[in-house]
């Protein structure tokens, strides 16, 4: 590898999933990279292939599922070429994964240490008082109080927001660099969920791991990622900067996202927020042209026919759209000034 | 005279331009029951085990023209013929004759009589005592269903074959009492399904939209919860059905059973279990037929629940 | 927990009183005992003469209590035919009756589980439907019919088995191996489904994307969670052999509860008849009990919710 902050890259990333009525594309072409320090955040509705696009990268993608790829580089290690075994000994240790739901995700009949140590014990970290020390270390940097008292409690006696920081805990105990989170905090309440995602930005000012943070939630987007990637459809329909796509969001899907969104003092009461009119896609079969076209207030015959390029207007920067970029622009110009906010 | 459009189903017409748009992306669904048409031509157990099933059923309906002799009729000079399959076999006795000069495949047809008889009746009967309970347990909850579910106890822990030993020894074992009696070693199932199911039912909204419009108890169970229960009763009926007939076969066996000279097939089996050593078949042709039809109808069973839901596995 | 206990210990008592009073009148029902047991030409006056002997002309409930009362403080009574007390006769052949469940019951296990997990590892593949075929056929096969095929083929034409008897272990190889597979099934179908829904679930996800050994992520994580309605299961199943073993110990000639449950019947002898039922019972009601406590033990949302 050139750069030693890279801590993940993924080129052309495609996932193929066989299903009754035909092959699914959950995934097609998504190109990726996440450094040292950084939070790449991915956005978009349920079934666009977020959480099949981080499946993919851990290498636990459904038995039915075929991923491919031109390139898949962790740390510089090409997991393409890796074995099974050899992919397991990186799970865990160099990437780690917190699930949506912490409720389900911790395995009822065990203690919280004992799921805990079995990682740290797994990837031959150190011994069981070593594991414990590091589970009872962990613990405590998650925020969690009387930490060896918690840790030979079972799941169930421990609240959602008590039971994400221990996945949370979990996943950092063999100190991966990265981090997939993969909407951490949509399964909690409220006040549970900020509280989470501050723990989580500080914890990697901390340990230094690359965060894929990936929501449906574009306000955590904002103040969690450096760079955003929206799908849809399985596709990437625009990437840049967290400034750029919140401010100058040029996909139409991506501005019918951030329309969505409620801005304090800005959006009024009796004013109507934004919504995405019809459903994603079903992506089986051959696919053909603009996915949003059914979706698109800006639709023309064009989008019908052919496959829509991803224009990179610099680099890390880019929209997939047949639209010039200032045409986006103006649209969106429009419909925020007139409909949208008040 | 002036045509006025009534029909108020009639789509709207409307200027968004995206409306046609989405149906494009639209997947046809098919129907639920073209569906389960489809699952069932593709379902090879279901197939294999509905024909079988089928051929059993011609076969007993039609015994009294299939069977070439009286399966009660004893001739003497003729006992112990081998089957057909041997060197000395003839075409006149298929498979043989029993002790007392039988024609055994009579006897086998007509044995497929017995079996059906008492597996469907003793399932129906099971199913219906069954699955009332645990549809008013599940439905009424408190302490009707402490009563149900105490039922549903004393059921279990009853050696039921012991018990049915016992009660045919009372009773005898006339086809009556023996399906009443399986009858009574089945319904637990059904009350243990139909309860639970019944519980999650009765929380739907449409059950209270019928309490809402003042239907009767009575009329909501049989009207909304028991047509939601049927694919489930049906499917343990056919595993139930499976049982019934084992068990049957087994009481025969041990005598406690159908009496002779009612061609049985666990009388058959135990009839010819004394010359087992040297007329094999004797015993392997009714423990065939068993396992024929046990199996295909276990086949079926399992093809109906497939088809009908195939995400519950088991 | 105290709680759950508690209540399960109230229902059992419950079930099992009413379990005694159904054994008490099984037999009973036939209302022509006395008769019977004068003979076939006995006049009315020795009938009624039995009868009272026997302590048949009381009311029902008398009979009950006093049957009940003896019972609980260990006295079954006299079987009507060989006169000797039921508490030896049982006593005498429950060990058979205990060996070849247990026996069964292993074996049935052994096959079943590795079958079941490595069924569900591998949904609908060769070795799936092969578990699920070798269910089915287990299912369908009439046990008495596949002892008897069994004692011509390893008994008769090999000779390699003894066919009767209950002399050495060599006896209980071939019903064992035949009630073993007619409670395989049951268990094979509960572990894979067990298992094909444990290994959907999240927490399963979670173990493989912390790099477990998928061996350790499939005993430890997965078959710790399926196993326990198994484990149930094994309970129902146990008591079901222990009353179920009548066909296995009369083919076989095994001198054990079943058989002599079995011969009473036949001879009406009632004292036999009930101790056998309402112990059976009693066994079942215990071995599910206990199964709920070893369920609530492994299960730590039980055993602390």
């Amino acid at each position: 590898m050139t750069d030693d902050s890279r801590v993940l890259e993924a080129k052309n990333l495609s996932v193929e999933i066989e299903v009754p009525a035909g092959i699914l594309h959950a995934v097609t072409n998504v190109t990726l990279h996440v450094d040292k320090g950084e939070t790449l955040g991915i956005v978009g509705e349920s079934g666009c292939g977020k959480s099949i696009t981080s499946l993919a990268i851990m290498n636990l993608l459904p038995s039915k599922a075929t991923r491919t790829a031109s390139k898949l580089q962790l740390e510089g290690k090409d997991l393409l070429s890796l074995s099974e075994r050899e992919l397991a000994s990186l799970r865990g240790n160099s990437m780690g994964m917190i699930f949506q739901d912490p409720m389900t995700s911790l395995n009822p009949v065990y203690r919280i240490g004992e799921q805990l140590e079995e990682v740290y014990i797994q990837h031959g970290k150190g011994n069981r008082k070593e594991a414990r020390e590091r589970a009872a270390y962990l613990l405590d940097k998650v925020g969690i109080i009387a930490p060896r008292e918690r840790l030979s409690q079972y799941p169930h006696q421990l609240s959602g927001g008590l039971r994400q920081r221990m996945m949370i805990a979990m996943t950092l105990m063999c100190e991966p660099s990265l981090v997939i989170a993969d909407e951490p905090t949509t399964a909690l309440d409220v006040t549970m969920q900020a509280q989470t995602l501050n723990l989580l930005s500080s914890l990697q000012d901390e340990f230094k791991m690359g965060l894929i943070l990936i929501t449906h939630d574009l306000g955590v987007v904002a103040r969690m990622a450096d760079r955003v990637l929206v799908m849809y459809a399985g596709k990437a329909v625009e990437t840049g900067t967290s400034q750029q796509v919140f401010d100058h969001p040029t996909h139409p899907y991506t501005q019918g996202l951030i329309q969505c969104i409620p801005v304090p003092g800005k959006t009024s009461n009796d004013g109507r927020l934004g919504s995405i009119k019809g459903m994603v896609p079903a992506l089986i079969g051959d696919l053909r042209g603009c996915m949003f076209r059914n979706r698109c207030a800006y639709v023309s015959e064009k989008c019908h026919a052919s496959e829509i390029q991803f224009n990179q207007i610099s680099p890390g920067r880019g929209y997939r759209c047949l639209l010039e970029a200032n045409e986006c622009a103006d649209n969106l110009e429009g419909n925020l000034g007139t409909e949208i906010v008040q | 005279m002036i045509k006025v459009n009534t029909d108020i189903t009639a789509p709207i017409a409307t200027s968004h331009p995206r409306e046609e748009e989405i149906d494009e992306f639209e997947i046809s669904v098919p129907s639920p029951p073209e569906l389960m048409k489809r699952r069932a031509k593709k379902h090879v157990g279901f197939i294999l085990g509905g024909t079988v099933v089928l051929l059993v059923l011609i076969l007993a309906v039609f015994a009294p023209l299939i069977a070439p002799f009286d399966p009660y009729d004893q001739t003497l000079t003729n006992r112990l013929l081998p089957p057909i399959w041997h060197e000395k076999g003839s075409w006149s006795h298929p498979f043989g004759t029993d002790a007392l000069g039988r024609d055994y495949f009579s006897r086998v047809i007509f044995g497929a009589r017995i079996s059906l008889m008492i597996g469907f009746f003793a399932a129906a009967v099971s199913a219906v005592v069954g699955s009332t309970l645990g549809m008013i347990g599940g439905y009424f909850g408190g302490k009707t269903d402490a009563v149900v579910m105490y039922l549903i106890n004393v059921k279990l822990a009853l050696p039921g074959l012991l018990v049915a030993l016992s009660l045919v020894s009372v009773f005898g074992g006339s086809l009556i009492a023996l399906i009443c009696i399986l009858a009574f070693l089945f319904w637990d199932r059904y009350a243990v399904v139909t309860r639970s199911v019944t519980q999650q039912i009765r929380t739907n909204d449409y059950i209270t939209a019928a309490q809402a419009v003042g239907a009767s108890r009575l009329r909501i169970i049989v009207g909304e919860v028991l047509p939601n229960l049927m694919n489930q009763i049906i499917v343990i009926a056919s595993l139930e059905m499976a049982v019934a007939i084992l068990v049957e076969a087994a009481l025969s066996f041990l005598g406690l059973g159908i009496q002779p000279p009612t061609p049985s097939w666990g009388l058959l089996v135990s009839e010819g279990r004394s010359f087992m050593f040297f007329k094999p078949y004797l015993v392997t042709i009714p423990g065939l037929a068993i396992f024929m039809l046990v199996i295909s109808i276990n086949m079926m069973g399992d093809g109906i629940r497939d088809i009908t839901a195939p995400e519950g596995r088991n | 927990m105290l709680n759950f206990v508690i209540h399960r210990i109230y229902v059992s008592i419950l079930v099992a009183i009413t379990v005694s009073v159904i054994g008490f009148s099984l037999l009973r029902i036939s209302g022509d005992l006395a008769a019977e047991l004068a003979g076939e030409d006995a006049s009315t006056e020795e009938i009624a003469e039995v009868a009272k002997a026997y302590g048949l002309d009381r009311p029902f409930h008398v009979q009950y209590f006093d049957w009940a009362g003896k019972a609980l403080s260990g006295d079954l009574g006299r079987s009507l035919f060989t006169n000797e007390l039921v508490v030896e006769l049982i006593t005498d052949r429950i060990g058979v009756t205990f060996k070849l469940a247990i026996y069964s019951l292993i074996l049935g296990l052994l096959l079943a589980v590795p079958l079941g997990v490595l069924a569900s590892t591998r949904p609908n593949t060769w070795i799936d439907r092969m578990a699920l075929g070798l269910a089915v056929f287990g299912q369908a096969i009439p046990n008495f019919w596949l002892a008897l095929i069994m004692i011509l083929f390893f008994g008769v034409t090999l000779r390699w088995l003894p066919i009767s008897g209950s002399e050495t272990e060599w006896h209980f190889v071939m019903p064992t191996l035949t009630l073993g597979l007619t409670v395989m099934p049951q268990f094979m179908r509960l572990t894979r489904t067990g298992m094909l829904d444990v290994l959907d679930s999240d927490f399963i996800r979670t173990a493989r994307a912390k790099g477990l050994n998928p061996i350790r992520v499939l005993f430890k994580h997965a078959l710790r969670n399926a196993i326990l309605p198994v484990i149930s299961l094994a309970a129902v199943v146990f008591g079901f052999l222990l009353g179920g073993s009548v066909i296995m110990e009369s083919i076989f000639a095994l001198n054990g509860v079943g058989f002599l449950a079995f011969e009473s019947i036949q001879r009406q002898d009632f004292p036999v008849v009930q101790s056998i039922v309402v112990m059976l019972s009693f066994i079942y009601i215990l071995l599910t009990f206990l199964s709920d406590v070893i369920n609530a033990q492994l299960d730590p949302r039980i055993r602390l919710g």
